[in-house]
C-alpha cells in the first residue's frame, strides 16, 4: 500500500507512437527529448507487440468473435453451413425452447454470487479481523483457513462428493442425516421456488462445498487491507471510547475500500466463472449455471448449434463487463492522477 | 476535527508502545482465550474433510462401510494408492502435467514482465490502454471466448510429432497457448503495478551510462522486481496446475490430459471404491501442497500483491 515512490512522469518518458515520431523517447532528463536507438525501437515494439498480440488473439479477438456468433446458426463443421440468423439465438435462449434452463442457470449464478458475499466474504472478513489482533498462533490458524484455497474446485468436488456428502457414510449424512441416508447431490427438489424456477436442495450442497474454498482467499486479501491500517488508528478509537464494533465500522472499514472493490469484483467474477465443480459432479440436474450451458453448446451431446453456446457466452460477457471496467477505471484513473 | 485527529495520534503512540510490553506479561484474559478456542473449533472443523480424506486414504474401503469414516483403524494399508496408481497412472499425469506446466509458467512470466516493463517504467500514448487491456482480459470468465478458440484451433495443423490429432487442439501446445494468452493478463496487471513504484531515477542513471533498453530491462528492473516474480510464479504453478477447464475442453483424450483435469474420468473408474477416490485425490493434490506449505509466504503475497497496489 506504499505510494511513496513516485510514479512515473509525463516529462520523463514519452514515446509518441504516432508512425512518424514512433520510437521518440525522452532521455530521462527534464525536458530533455532523446531517441532510442535502432536497436532500443525494435526491442521496445518488441516488449509491446508479442505478449499483446498473443493475449489479444487468445482473449480479445475470441470475445468479438463469440458476440458475432452468438448472431449466427452453425453447427462448427463446415463454414458454408453457417447462416446469419440474427436474434434467433437470443429469441429460443430467453423466449423459446431454451428458456428453462437459461433462467435456472442465470439465477443459479445469482444465487452463488449472494451465496458467496453473505457466507464467505462475511465470514472471510470476521477471521481476518480476529486474526488481525496478533493471537499467539495467528500463522496457523491462518494456515488451516487458507489450505483448501490452494486446491482446485474440481478436486474440492471430489473430496466433498465422498467425504461429506455419501448418501451413506458422508459426514453430513452422519450428522444431519438422522440415521438414514440423504442425497445431497441428488436432490434436485427446490426449497423455493417461483414460477418454475427456484434454489433446488443439491445446488445449497454445492454452495457450501464453494465456501469452504473461498473464505480463506477472502479472508487473506482482507487481512492483507488491515494490516496496512495503522494501528494507531485503532487504538486511538478505543482510547475514545468508541467500542468494537464502532471501530470496526467507523475506523476500519472505510479504509478497508480498496478491498472491497475487490472482493467484489473477484466475486462477481468467480460467480460467472464457476464451472469445475459442478462439472465435475456431472453437472446434477438444477444445478447448472451459465458458464456449462455455454460450454456444453460447444462440446458433447448438445453441440449442435455453437450459435446458442454464444449466445450464452454473450450474455456471461454482459453480465461481467460492468463490473470489469469498473474496476479497472476505478484502478488506472487513480494512477493517471498521481502521474 | 483535524486536530482532534492529530491529538488522537500523538496520543497512540505511548500507548501502542506500552500495549506491546502488557501483551506479554499480563496472562491471557478471558475474551482471549474464547478467542482462541473458536479459531482452533473452526480451525479444525476447516480441515475435517481434507483430513478425513487422508485418513480414509490409508483405510480399505470394507472398513469404512462397516464403521463409518469416523472409526478407530483395524488397519493401514497403501493399497488404495497402489490401487489408483494403477488404474489412474498418475505418474505419465505427473510428467504430463510438468509439461504444461514449465513452459507456461516462464513464458507467461517472461512475456508479462515485458509488457509490464514497457508500459510502467515508460509513458507512452498507450500504455495505460495496454494496461487496462491486460488488466480487463485476465477478468473475463473463461467461457466467454472458448467456442471461437475451439473452431479455430482445430483447423489450425500440427506435425504429428507435436499432436496426436494433427491439428493444435487436442495438444499440449494448446494448453500452453491458452494459459499464457490468459494468465499473462493477470501477471502484467501486478509486474506492472510493482515496476511502478520502483524509482525512476534507475531507468535515467542507466540511460546517462548508454545501458540499451534491454540492459535495462534484464540488469537493472528485473532484478529488482524479483519479490513479485517469486510471488506470481507461486501463484500461477497453483493455478495453472489446478486447471481444470482448458484441458477439459481442448484434450478430449482423457489420457492426454494433466493430472486435475483427469479427475473427470476419476468418478467413472472408481466408482465403486471411494477411499481409492481419495487416495487419488491425495496424488493430485500433492503437488500443489508440498508448493503451498514450502513457499507459503511467497503464495500469500502473490494475492495480495494483486490486490493491495490499486
Amino acid at each position: 500500500m506504499t505510494t511513496a515512490s513516485p510514479l512515473i512522469t509525463d516529462d520523463d518518458a514519452d514515446i509518441s507512437s504516432s508512425a512518424d515520431e514512433a520510437g521518440r523517447v525522452s532521455g530521462g532528463k527534464k525536458g530533455g527529448r532523446s531517441q532510442f536507438t535502432g536497436r532500443d525501437r525494435t526491442v521496445f515494439i518488441a516488449m509491446v507487440a508479442i505478449p499483446s498480440i498473443i493475449h489479444i488473439a487468445i482473449v480479445w479477438i475470441p470475445t468479438f468473435l463469440s458476440i458475432l456468433l452468438s448472431f449466427t446458426k452453425w453447427n462448427g463443421i463446415r463454414f458454408s453451413s453457417l447462416e446469419i440468423t440474427g436474434v434467433e439465438n437470443y429469441d429460443q435462449t430467453l423466449l423459446g425452447a431454451f428458456k428453462g434452463d437459461t433462467y435456472q442457470a442465470i439465477l443459479n449464478n445469482f444465487w452463488l454470487l449472494l451465496f458467496l458475499f453473505f457466507g464467505p466474504t462475511l465470514l472471510g472478513m470476521l477471521l481476518a479481523y480476529l486474526l488481525d489482533k496478533n493471537l499467539k498462533g495467528t500463522r496457523i490458524y491462518q494456515s488451516l483457513f487458507y489450505t483448501p484455497v490452494v486446491l482446485s474446485l474440481a478436486v474440492v468436488g471430489f473430496i466433498w462428493q465422498n467425504v461429506m456428502y455419501d448418501q451413506q457414510y458422508g459426514l453430513a449424512t452422519v450428522a444431519f442425516g438422522g440415521g438414514g441416508t440423504v442425497d445431497w447431490l441428488g436432490n434436485q427438489e427446490f426449497l423455493f421456488s417461483f414460477g418454475g424456477y427456484g434454489l433446488s436442495k443439491n445446488f445449497i450442497a454445492i454452495l457450501f462445498a464453494m465456501a469452504w474454498r473461498h473464505t480463506g482467499y477472502i479472508m487473506v486479501l482482507y487481512l492483507a487491507g488491515m494490516k496496512s491500517v495503522d494501528a494507531a488508528l485503532r487504538e486511538s478509537a478505543s482510547l475514545d471510547g468508541c467500542n468494537e464494533w464502532q471501530t470496526f465500522r467507523h475506523v476500519l472499514f472505510p479504509t478497508l475500500k480498496p478491498i472491497n472493490v475487490i472482493v467484489v469484483v473477484i466475486t462477481v467474477i468467480e460467480a460467472l466463472r464457476a464451472y469445475d465443480i459442478i462439472a465435475v459432479l456431472n453437472e446434477p440436474r438444477n444445478t447448472e449455471l451459465l458458464s456449462h450451458l455455454t460450454t456444453n453448446a460447444l462440446v458433447g451431446e448438445g453441440a449442435d448449434n455453437i450459435g446458442r453456446g454464444s449466445a450464452y457466452a454473450t450474455m456471461l460477457f454482459l453480465l461481467c463487463i460492468g463490473f470489469v471496467l469498473w474496476y479497472v477505471t476505478n484502478h488506472y484513473r487513480k494512477q493517471e492522477n498521481t502521474v | 476535527m483535524s486536530s482532534d485527529t492529530a491529538k488522537k495520534t500523538t496520543k497512540t503512540v505511548t500507548t501502542a508502545e506500552g500495549r506491546t510490553f502488557e501483551t506479554k506479561t499480563t496472562p491471557l484474559k478471558p475474551a482471549r482465550v474464547f478467542l482462541h478456542l473458536f479459531l482452533a473449533t473452526l480451525g479444525v472443523l476447516w480441515m475435517v474433510p481434507l483430513l478425513v480424506s487422508l485418513y480414509a486414504s490409508f483405510r480399505p474401503f470394507s472398513e469404512t462401510i462397516n464403521k463409518g469414516f469416523l472409526s478407530a483403524p483395524d488397519s493401514f494399508s497403501l493399497e488404495n494408492y497402489r490401487a489408483a496408481l494403477d488404474q489412474g497412472d498418475f505418474i505419465d499425469k505427473y510428467w504430463n502435467t510438468a509439461l504444461i506446466l514449465i513452459p507456461s509458467l516462464i513464458l507467461t512470466l517472461f512475456l508479462a514482465s515485458l509488457i509490464a516493463f514497457a508500459a510502467s517504467r515508460f509513458s507512452w500514448r498507450f500504455n495505460i490502454f495496454f494496461l487496462v487491456l491486460f488488466t480487463a482480459g485476465n477478468l473475463l470468465p473463461q467461457q466467454i471466448i472458448v467456442a471461437p478458440l475451439f473452431q479455430a484451433f482445430r483447423r489450425i495443423p500440427l506435425p504429428e510429432f507435436m499432436s496426436n490429432s494433427g491439428n493444435l487442439n487436442g495438444s499440449n501446445w494448446a494448453i500452453i497457448l491458452l494459459h499464457v494468452g490468459f494468465q499473462s493478463g493477470f501477471c502484467t496487471f501486478v509486474l506492472s503495478n510493482y515496476m511502478k513504484l520502483l524509482p525512476k531515477e534507475l531507468n535515467e542513471a542507466a540511460m546517462v551510462d548508454g545501458a540499451s533498453l534491454w540492459t535495462q530491462y534484464w540488469h537493472i528492473i528485473m532484478p529488482l522486481t524479483r519479490p513479485a516474480l517469486a510471488a506470481l510464479a507461486t501463484l500461477e504453478f497453483a493455478w495453472i496446475y489446478n486447471d481444470f477447464f482448458w484441458a477439459v475442453i481442448f484434450e478430449q483424450r482423457g489420457d492426454d490430459r494433466p493430472i486435475t483435469s483427469a479427475l473427470s474420468n476419476l468418478g467413472g473408474e472408481f466408482v465403486t471404491d471411494t477411499n481409492v477416490v481419495s487416495a487419488a485425490s491425495i496424488f493430485v493434490i500433492i503437488p500443489v501442497m508440498i508448493v503451498y506449505f514450502a513457499l507459503q509466504k511467497h503464495f500469500i503475497a502473490g494475492l495480495t500483491l494483486g490486490a493491495n497496489k490499486g
